[in-house]
């Protein structure tokens, strides 16, 4: 491996800086008025992501022991459960539901690359791998959560109709269920049929760049898609499940306010 | 007093003290022939008739339906026996077919078409898109699939409502010949109207709400010479 191609140093760095300034230049020229956003943004990436890397000097370090790791993954649960509360203030109890959703992912898809020895259960990997896979949940996490909430007060009427005829909560918020999940998986099937056609993504870009072999880096690219697509669809399974039941008494009724109501 | 027939409501609220939708509400309600719910807009109506399908649950009070408390009642088979059409026709995006199977999951084609006979449709209609009928067809199949789960009382919110006068008086007359006591398969209803007319055409039994409390109840004939001006109005085209 040579890695010296990963190290770009001080002055590399200082360098790529010069793209910012050309971004400054373009947006003063074109009085966008986003002079001082891209500063902000560019010094604030810089800060957040060297905090980052020093902590995870710690979290990653082979001789430490892995504590520190599952900590680093739990933190990483909690912000991301926090996250989707803000993004989707209208779903009941979301922040508690997601925690539980990443955690069930987490569980499955780590407990299969690490159990069957896929990657080696080191900070090294743990960390990157859970942050790929709860990155991409919590964008779906959303998604999903939102879509049934909006699918049981847009559709109301045929829901309370279904339960009307005797049928039971869950099998008369199947069809909208369906439909939900359905908006929040197919992006992410998308993005992983038409993988490197169009960009080539992150972990392997990471990888070729610190002088991996092209096609071990699609191994382990492939590997970590899979690892996102399972964990999608894991978070995805339990918001439905958890929402479900949110949504529904225990006697087969729809509780998202008065009938009549909008919300 | 309680009753083996119908409906009886002891006591019973729905809202905030501040602010109930029903109040204190003791009723009966028969399971024959039609009865007709009347009053102003937001008498409560369709609260006391939600809760008769236990698609919502009182505050306070009790609903005994042919003396056993709803709550003691399984409530999947509850709303076979005492189904629900709304004020909107709700059809699901399919076949008229696969919504009257919504409710009676091994339909079968002769029974189904049987069905779409007693709601004055055409068995040719089974294979189209419930989506792409009119207003008085979509509310004919909610009403034919509400009967094909066994229905014994229809409760009917304000079914007519959207309708033309046309539509209006096929929903009406299939309304009637079921709840006849000759009907061949009897449906008793629990019919809400804000229409007199309505009223006056359709109910053996009328019960009019206002402000979430029973103002009345009797025969139009009777109501009609109500000391209260806002029953008489609740009656009289």
């Amino acid at each position: 491996m040579n890695g010296d191609l990963a190290d770009i140093g001080l002055s590399g760095l200082t360098i790529s800086g010069i793209l910012i300034g050309i971004a400054l230049v373009l947006s003063l020229i074109r009085q966008l008025g986003v002079e001082r956003d891209l500063v902000v943004a560019a010094i604030r990436a810089l800060v957040q992501l060297l905090l980052v890397g020093f902590a995870l000097r710690i979290v990653v370090d082979d001789d430490d022991p892995l504590i520190w790791t599952w900590i680093w993954v739990v933190l990483m649960v909690l912000v991301a459960a926090h996250t989707v509360r803000r993004r989707a203030p209208e779903v009941p109890n979301v922040a508690l539901l997601a925690g539980v959703a990443f955690a069930a992912a987490a569980a499955v898809s780590l407990g299969v690359l690490f159990g069957l020895r896929v990657f080696e259960p080191t900070g090294r990997a743990i960390v990157p791998l859970a942050g790929m896979l709860v990155g991409n949940s919590m964008t779906a996490t959303v998604v999903v959560s939102r879509r049934i909430v909006a699918e049981a007060r847009d559709h109301r009427d045929l829901i309370e109709a279904r339960l009307a005829l005797g049928l039971s909560s869950h099998d008369a918020f199947a069809p909208h269920l369906r439909e939900a999940l359905r908006t929040g998986l197919v992006p992410q099937i998308e993005t992983t049929k038409t993988v490197g056609l169009v960009a080539i993504p992150g972990a392997m870009t990471g990888l070729i760049l610190a002088g991996v072999e092209p096609v071990e880096a699609v191994r382990v690219q492939v590997a970590v898609m899979y690892l996102v697509l399972g964990s999608v669809s894991t978070t995805a399974a339990v918001m439905a499940l958890g929402l479900t039941r949110k949504l529904f008494t225990r006697d087969h009724r729809l509780d998202v306010g008065p009938a009549g109501t909008t919300p | 007093m309680t009753s083996v027939t119908g409906f009886d409501l002891a006591g019973v609220s729905v809202g905030p003290p501040n602010r109930r939708r029903l109040d204190a509400v003791d009723l009966h309600l028969s399971d024959i022939g039609i009865t007709a719910m009347a009053g102003a807009s937001g008498s409560g109506k369709s609260t006391l008739l939600r809760l008769l399908n236990r698609l919502d649950v009182p505050t306070a009070g009790a609903i005994l339906w042919r003396g056993v408390s709803l709550d003691d009642l399984d409530v999947l088979m509850h709303r076979r026996e005492v189904g629900m059409v709304f004020q909107a026709p709700a059809v699901a995006p399919c076949t008229v077919f696969e919504n009257l199977a919504i409710g009676a999951i091994d339909l079968d084609n002769e029974t189904a078409e049987d069905l779409c006979r007693l709601v004055s449709l055409d068995p040719t209609f089974l294979d189209r898109p419930a989506t792409e009928l009119s207003g008085g067809e979509r509310q004919r199949v909610c009403l034919a699939r509400t009967i094909a789960t066994g229905a014994e009382v229809i409760l009917a919110d304000e079914p007519t409502s959207s309708l033309d006068p046309e539509a209006t008086e096929v929903i009406e007359d299939l309304a009637q010949r079921f709840a006849a006591p000759d009907s061949p398969m009897p449906v008793a209803w629990i019919w809400v109207s804000h229409d007199p007319a309505q009223v006056s055409r359709l109910a053996n039994r009328v019960v009019v709400l206002g402000h979430g409390r029973v103002l009345a109840e009797g025969a139009v004939e009777d109501l009609r010479e109500h000391e209260s001006a806002e029953v008489r109005r609740a009656v009289t085209a």
